[in-house]
């Protein structure tokens, strides 16, 4: 990365011209382009305000409301209360702490092995690369179908297949039951995420100097040890990345659940987007969903902090090297 | 040159990959083997892996199933359409800005940009909700368009921008001294050059348009006539039986143009979105 701001500044050509007068159009320059700069941003900016900005104001105003379907009036804290003192609701964020500690792990790991397989140089990779794209062009709903239909008992090829093989002896319906309904989530959910997670880690991979594997092969490093010493160090801004951008759309993965289990059975996958979106949409206590919101969105505030930070980190000490 | 894998090493790494592949590409297989087996012999006990009677049946029979599917499909491609170019007209100028010029407040503003990235739709519906319903929006085609191009603004105008930087600026300036407006130059030199640019970006977009219409249509409308085909898929489940079949067949149809516009722009599209975040 070039940090000189030199290449900010507009090109200064080869033209003649005393240093003077250029110093001065320069500035002239400098100015009128942040007002274009500004006026051509503006409509976006204004859109996102409209859209994002402001719902999220009133989320906030509306979560210190008991507002619903009739009417609202302004109850201060009430509905921070009632969540906090509720045991139902500490599941739910624990739950949903729980779902996204194992989702974004697997996603990972997964998507590190699944990285080298396609960097590795094997005859069939660009095919290789290809398929395994589609779960993440693919739309959401539409994948959660297939996968609604897999996991049914009687008739899904699962099921079937672990029957056949006789680790299951009868039927088993995988989102009928609290333990088994959340992990089939889980995996679900792993499935959307991993494409992107792998086809990122691969581009990092493919990033890394060759002559630094070819300096260790010479001096006889095994496989294993390039991929710990070169490999991971070097893609290391990259999983930091997509591990927190799989934590922040992790925590806010909505259809997979909706589709899958709705947050049942008896909530065992009510994570708290699933909790938001039943309180506000499907019961319409519009303030109480609010208050949950505002919680979502602190949450995630603090994630993007970290990941920030973490940014910031690498910055530093690729700067130092 | 590098060591090269051994026999064995080699039958590992493809064990590995149809493994892994496998996992990914399970729910397509299984979908489309669905709906070529008679309804009968998808509700057969004990399971059977193979049916004596595959065909194409299913996919003449949906659209007497749900006789609106052709009309969800239509409103999907309607609505991802309308997203893209509605995100556009936002993304091309704040990009150029972004990519060009040198101001106060431009890495704040990016990053306050990026940082809707984080809240997916489903954190604003409350307020969004009563916004449309105050505007006389909901259940309208715009219930699904204005939010669903709102999220997309950020990563279009990142991609783009990216992208920008890359075309010379001699060219503009050349412009620019020979007497031309800046819009004159945005307009008449800049897009032109950025023309592949905006292709893949305009794809992104519309495919992650198309993959997302199912959050805003269940919550924002109620009208079957502007259902896209996510939603109307559900249609599908019906009171007394699911016809799965017909529903997988249906998925197949939903997806296949998504798959086709990628298998084209493959290349382009994996390059263009993993440069921004590998370039360090």
């Amino acid at each position: 990365m070039t940090h000189a701001s030199g290449d900010l500044l507009p090109y200064q050509g080869e033209r003649g011209g005393s240093a003077q007068k250029k110093q001065g159009m320069l500035q002239g320059l400098m100015r009128s382009q942040a007002t274009f700069a500004w006026l051509l941003i503006a409509p976006a900016a204004l859109y996102l305000v409209l859209v994002v900005a402001w719902p999220l104001v009133e989320t906030v105003r509306l979560s210190f409301t008991n507002a619903n379907i009739g009417g609202e009036a302004y109850i201060g804290t009430a509905n921070y209360e009632k969540l906090l003192s509720s045991r139902k609701f500490g599941q739910t964020v624990s739950r949903t702490f729980y779902w996204m500690f194992l989702s974004v792990s697997f996603k990972i790991i997964f998507g590190l092995i699944g990285a080298t397989l396609l960097n590795a140089a094997i005859p069939g990779r660009a095919l290789f690369r290809m398929l395994v794209m589609p779960p993440w062009i693919v739309p959401v709903a539409i994948g959660c179908f297939g996968w609604l239909w897999l996991y049914n008992g009687h008739f899904g090829i699962i099921s079937g297949a672990l029957q056949y093989v006789g680790i299951l002896d009868g039927p088993f319906e995988f989102l009928a039951y609290k333990q088994s309904a959340f992990y089939s989530a889980v995996v679900t959910d792993v499935w959307v995420g991993l494409p992107m997670v792998t086809i990122f880690m691969l581009a990092a991979m493919q990033g890394v100097p060759r002559d630094l594997y070819e300096a260790a092969y010479v001096d006889g490093a095994s496989r294993w040890y390039r991929f710990r010493r070169i490999t991971i160090p070097q893609i290391l801004p990259v999983i930091i990345t997509m591990s927190i951008l799989s934590i922040i759309w992790t925590f806010n993965s909505f259809e997979i659940i909706w589709i899958l289990t709705e947050g049942g059975p008896r909530n065992a996958t009510t994570t708290l987007i699933i909790d938001t979106y039943k309180m506000a949409i499907a019961n319409f206590k519009f303030g109480q969903g609010a208050a949950r919101a505002v919680i979502v969105v602190t949450l995630l505030s603090v994630f993007s902090l970290v990941y920030l930070f973490a940014l910031h980190q690498i910055k530093k000490r690729f700067e130092a090297a | 040159m590098m060591d090269r894998y051994s026999l064995p090493h080699k039958v590992f790494l493809y064990f590995c990959v149809v493994l892994f592949l496998g996992f990914i590409l399970l729910p397509f297989f299984e979908m489309f083997m669905t709906s070529l087996r008679p309804l009968e012999h998808l509700f057969r006990s004990p399971y059977q892996f193979w049916s004596d009677d595959f065909s194409f049946k299913a996919y003449s029979q949906m659209w007497e199933t749900v006789p609106m599917l052709p009309r969800y499909i239509a409103n999907s491609m309607l609505i991802s359409i309308s997203v893209t170019a509605l995100a556009l007209a936002f993304v091309i100028p704040a990009a150029y800005a972004y990519a060009r010029f040198d101001f106060k407040g431009k890495s704040l503003s990016l990053g306050i940009f990026l940082a809707v990235n984080m809240f997916s739709g489903a954190v604003l519906l409350i307020p969004l909700y009563k916004l449309l319903r105050n505007y006389g929006l909901l259940n309208t085609y715009f219930a699904m368009i204005v939010p669903g191009a709102a999220f997309l603004v950020p990563m279009g105008i990142w991609l783009l921008k990216s992208y920008l930087e890359k075309i010379p600026r001699e060219l503009e300036d050349a412009a620019f001294m020979d007497g031309a407006s800046r819009l004159y130059t945005l307009r008449r030199v800049v897009l032109p050059l950025a023309v592949p640019g905006l292709i893949v970006v305009g794809v992104a977009v519309f495919l992650s348009a198309y993959a997302q219409q199912f959050l805003f249509a269940i919550t924002f409308n109620s009208v079957k006539e502007f259902m896209p085909l996510p939603a109307g898929i559900l249609e599908f489940i019906g009171y007394q039986s699911v016809k799965w079949n017909q529903m997988m067949a249906a998925s197949i149809v939903g997806i296949l143009p998504v798959l086709v516009i990628f298998l084209f722009l493959q290349r382009y599209l994996v390059a263009g979105l993993t440069a921004g975040a590998i370039k360090e």
